[in-house]
């Protein structure tokens, strides 16, 4: 049990993960549509996080004096850092998207706009 | 100074930094002749690229001079050779003819813009195809991806926003996927780049996360090459973009993600986990025969000519896919042999429809009809690429069918099976492009359709000229035969037989 609660940044993870995951499948409002996709990317940049991390260890930052320190590992930070600028770029396009959907359609929920494209 | 070595990056760095100058060009014209000028020299970086390639030369090419594994490290072999010919040419070929197109369905003084997202797209897809490192693959990715969103959204078509929407919603959700894919293998073996991950996964193999990672991984790339079932943003993101921009990536981008798909799972997964490749197979091959078929049949009931032909792109993927879950040499030679000829075939023939669409209303079946007395250059060339399509010998379509029908044969029994879900699916295609020719020649012709005449010039001279490759390259199959078996050879090279 407690194995399974040592864990619980995965939980969350996945947790956060479906929770995107089913605002993007179920939500018909294409803002909610793209909130629930910033949380699908939120969770991966969370597992990101968590996997960097050494126990007992300090940020990775050289330090004079400082010897025989352990440091996590900044790799996946720097990874994540540039997934965070392409989570916020898709947002920004996606948003964009929506904006000139409303100039043309006149609405964003799903169901009208496939109403108005006709068949 | 020898600049031989430093091509890998000059391919990746050419177009993207050519893509903010572009920005800066306002006068008329300029931007289309920047745009076309670098991606001639992007094809000829990967023509000199393929011949050094052939010539038996490996580039490897360190990032700033950091040593693999810790820095990125861009490594070309025979299979990537031949996928950059494929985007290189397909964008140098397709800008050549394209200004008046897109004049006539951009507004001029939003075309900067619309030629340095084109160029991102272009650096985006080269950079997948020449680095050796996970992450950076994802990073490209997603600069091709947001290029092509926009790419896709700048026609004048209303409904092409809805499209790209759901492009850009199932795209982030496909290399979310290859994320969380490549997070997990981090996690397993601390390692980024590819051919070091090839050697370290082999201790932590089996293991759940490693598992975790592969399904993901798949499925995510899956989506970004439109391998059925997950294929449903690309028939109207095809229809309703600019019709070159259709021609550039309908034959270039999904291609990149299945180039993705191969590699990562034959070069990491398929030597190292145990059983793998008859999961793959038992995985894959349904769903490339029900792409073959469930496609082909929804191209017979098309009536929008773009549409038709987009279904009959997610048909060919999975042809594609069948080749490579073969497992074998045979199967995977076929599909990237398939891969080559796909796109010369597909190309050609959206560019005969962006050849009609400049002279006619609309690209509804109906509206071509009789069309082939205004404009037979053109409809001549969408036949002739159509049988490329289908597969008559004398074509490009030919020889690849040729290879997978071979490779699918050596399977024994149950071979013939699939040879017979093969044929069937040609067949298919044979009707679909006969509703096409049927429509344009025996039809009358509309009375709004008098003033038409044959496409310009220039537009119709590449279509001719990917045309003229479907032949050729019919005939003369050796470059990328060559090419593709060195490659299969090369991804299959260590697997226990």
């Amino acid at each position: 049990m407690l194995e399974i609660l040592g864990y619980y940044n995965y939980w969350v993870f996945a947790l956060v993960l479906m929770i995107g995951f089913y605002a993007v499948v179920a939500r018909g409002n294409l803002i909610k549509k793209l909130l629930g996709l910033s949380m699908l990317q939120s969770a991966v940049f969370l597992m990101y996080i968590t996997l960097s991390k050494v126990e007992g260890a300090t940020a990775p930052i050289l330090q004079k004096g400082v010897e025989d320190q352990i440091y996590s590992n900044p790799l996946p930070q720097v990874l994540i850092l540039t997934a965070i600028v392409v989570g916020v770029s898709t947002t920004a396009l996606g948003l964009a998207i929506v904006v000139r959907i409303k100039e043309a359609y006149g609405t964003i929920e799903e169901q009208d706009i496939l109403k108005a494209s006709g068949p | 100074m020898n600049i031989t070595p430093h091509l890998p990056a000059l391919q990746v760095v050419v177009p993207i930094l050519s893509a903010p100058i572009v920005l800066l060009l306002r006068p008329k014209g300029m931007a289309w002749a920047m745009t076309t000028v670098t991606s001639l020299m992007a094809f000829c970086i990967a023509i000199a690229i393929v011949s050094g390639v052939q010539q038996g030369q490996v580039f490897n090419y360190l990032m700033g001079s950091w040593s693999a594994p810790y820095g990125i490290e861009l490594s070309i072999d025979s299979f990537s050779a031949i996928i950059l010919l494929v985007v290189t040419g397909a964008s140098a070929l397709v800008l050549i003819g394209a200004r008046r197109s897109i004049d006539a369905q951009i507004e001029s003084h939003r075309q900067p813009f619309f030629y340095a997202a084109w160029l991102l797209v272009l650096s985006g897809l080269a950079g997948i195809v020449v680095t050796g490192d996970a992450f950076n693959i994802f990073v490209f990715m997603e600069i091709s991806s947001l290029a092509s969103y926009v790419l896709i959204a700048g026609g004048p078509d209303r409904r092409a926003l809805p499209a790209v929407f759901k492009y850009l919603i199932m795209g982030t959700i496909g290399a979310t996927f290859y994320l969380i894919g490549i997070g997990l293998i981090y996690i397993m073996t601390g390692t980024l780049n590819l051919a070091d991950m090839e050697v370290r996964i082999h201790e932590v193999a089996d293991q759940s996360p490693v598992l975790l990672a592969a399904g993901f991984i798949t499925i995510g790339l899956a989506l970004k090459a439109a391998v059925f079932p997950l294929h449903l943003w690309l028939p109207n993101a095809y229809t309703y973009a600019p019709h070159v921009v259709t021609a550039f990536l309908a034959a270039c981008a999904t291609k990149v993600a299945l180039y993705v798909l191969i590699r990562f799972d034959f070069f990491v997964f398929q030597q190292n986990l145990s059983g793998h490749d008859l999961q793959f197979s038992y995985f894959m091959i349904p769903l490339a025969l029900l792409a073959a078929l469930v496609a082909s049949s929804m191209a017979l009931f098309e009536r929008n000519l773009k549409c038709l032909l987009a279904y009959s792109s997610v048909a060919q993927i999975g042809y594609i896919v069948l080749g490579a879950s073969l497992v074998t040499v045979a199967g995977l030679t076929a599909s990237i042999v398939h891969i080559f000829n796909h796109a010369l075939a597909k190309g050609a023939l959206f560019l005969a429809v962006a050849c009609l669409a400049i002279r006619l209303s609309s690209t509804q079946l109906t509206d071509i009809a009789g069309v082939a007395r205004r404009m037979p250059w053109t409809m001549a060339a969408f036949v002739l690429a159509g049988l490329s399509l289908i597969g008559v010998p004398g074509t490009a379509g030919f020889i690849s069918k040729w290879y997978l029908i071979t490779a699918v044969l050596a399977k024994g029994a149950w071979g013939i099976a699939l040879v017979f879900i093969i044929v069937i699916s040609s067949l298919l295609a044979v009707v679909y492009i006969w509703k096409v020719i049927e429509q344009a020649y025996f039809r009358e012709p509309q009375q709004a359709n008098g003033a038409v005449r044959e496409a310009p010039l220039e537009l119709l001279a590449v279509t001719w000229v990917a045309v003229l490759a479907n032949i050729y390259f019919g005939f003369y199959p050796a470059i990328p035969v060559s090419l593709s078996s060195a490659a299969a050879e090369l991804l299959l090279g260590q697997m226990p037989q």
